[in-house]
């Protein structure tokens, strides 16, 4: 008789659109679309965990209480890819879907986390922990904190109060790690308790030259400069150059060449200075900043 | 005899839920929470055991929360208050102070009298808690 479920009859009609105009879910997926380029498997990934957390909230109102999902994730992915920039972000949408409190990111890598001396490492992370809770907790590679070749290493014990707190704590934090796909994998082979308790591995892929530029028109806009016609193709060529060469780390490297750009730009201006300038002129990147760059001339050696 | 020593302590004990409440509160004003216990209970011991550090640059009230749950289970039978600290200028002093835990049974106090010269006498308060050793006074 005290059942509640009993109140209420299965066919109780529920009202999904009410509940999806409430919450902000919309306008947080659509900032994402524009402000991040490619990346449709990560995307997916964060379509689908707003719809489970937006129909838990309309079981919740028809009492069918579940446990709250585990939202714990990896992330991996070649150097530049997004991680970072998808784990701030991911704090601000589960904040903006509720299921955390306060919506702020606690970024920390093993130094954080792992103390010096014996009896150092558990109330350090405990207290990494402890500020993290009601937000995420973000660990850059996350990989460094177990090392094999030192069996007497403290790692092992920050990941021992880690797992437990992820545990028993689901509700009040996340746990993003991140790290190069291949380390990764070997870092949850050998903690295999860590990789059972994180319910979503997501894979950065590499972008493509078209989304890279893409990338770079995003990130111009945001200071305020942009390609002439004749630099947006150089700055096309310069990429498709770079990614073959080694060390190319997509985002990365582009945000770096950019600001070579931005150097050689200011550069030019400075030495011709006895033309008279215009706004336009301070806003525009032309071919020659791009093209002095020594991705060019290497090619033609 | 239930002992009123910090706020609320005239109102029945807090909820975990009100007494999140409060802490959310404190972390909304920057003030640095951290919780302590000891089992001598006369108002004026000031000198009350740190259970772990004081708790800076914290969010959200769950990680005060877990280690006042800890603090319980290693001493069910202490006082346990939780204190926000205020440390901008001007204050820097304790702004929030309250009782999370208590022991289930409060012998309470003794007035003792002495007898100075003439007729003078001194009163003080004496806890029946505290004839026992530190660590065995709440059957512990």
């Amino acid at each position: 008789m005290d059942d509640p479920s009993e109140q209420i009859p299965d066919t109780t009609p529920v009202d999904l659109n009410k509940v999806y105009q409430e919450s902000n879910i919309q306008s947080i997926l659509d900032q994402l679309e524009q402000e991040l380029v490619g990346l449709a498997p990560v995307k997916s990934r964060i379509r689908e965990i707003a719809a489970l957390l937006l129909v838990d909230k309309l079981r919740e109102q028809v009492q069918l209480s579940a446990q709250s999902p585990s939202l714990h994730m990896c992330f991996t992915g070649n150097p530049g890819t997004g991680k970072t920039t998808v784990a701030m972000r991911m704090a601000e949408i589960l904040h903006g879907l509720g299921y955390v409190r306060q919506g702020h990111v606690v970024a920390v890598t093993r130094d954080d986390l792992v103390g010096q001396y014996i009896g150092h490492t558990a109330p350090k992370t405990r207290e990494v922990l402890k500020k993290a809770m009601g937000g995420v907790l973000f660990i850059d590679e996350a990989y460094y904190l177990y090392k094999p070749e030192n069996e007497r290493d403290y790692g092992a014990e920050a990941i021992e109060i880690l797992l437990q707190v992820m545990e028993n704590h689901r509700d009040d934090l996340v746990v993003i790690l991140a790290g190069y796909k291949d380390r990764m994998d070997k870092f949850f082979q050998s903690n295999p308790g860590m990789s059972s308790r994180i319910a979503h591995h997501i894979d950065f892929p590499d972008y493509t030259a078209e989304e890279l530029l893409q990338i770079a028109k995003l990130m111009m806009a945001k200071l305020n400069y942009r390609f002439s016609p004749k630099a947006e193709h150089a700055f096309a060529d310069y990429i498709v150059k770079r990614m073959q060469m080694p060390n190319f780390a997509n985002g990365r490297s582009i945000r770096n060449a950019l600001d070579r750009c931005r150097l050689r730009q200011a550069n030019r201006l400075f030495v011709g200075h006895s033309k008279s300038l215009t706004r336009q002129d301070l806003m525009t990147i032309e071919a020659e900043d791009i093209l002095a760059s020594r991705v060019f001339s290497q090619q033609s050696e | 005899m239930k002992i009123t020593q910090g706020q609320f302590s005239f109102l029945p004990d807090l909820s975990d839920a009100q007494i999140t409440g409060q802490i959310q509160y404190a972390l909304q004003n920057n003030w640095a929470v951290n919780v302590e216990y000891t089992d001598d209970p006369h108002p004026r011991n000031t000198y009350w055991e740190m259970w772990g550090m004081p708790m800076f640059d914290l969010r959200d009230p769950a990680g005060i929360m877990m280690e006042i749950k800890e603090c319980r289970a290693t001493y069910p039978n202490h006082y346990i208050r939780v204190t926000a600290f205020d440390s901008s200028r001007g204050w820097e002093t304790p702004r929030m102070s309250f009782l999370v835990n208590r022991p289930a049974e409060e012998p309470g106090f003794r007035l003792v009298r002495q007898e100075h010269g003439g007729r003078h006498i001194n009163y003080t308060l004496h806890s029946y808690a505290t004839d026992k050793p530190e660590g065995r006074r709440y059957g512990l």
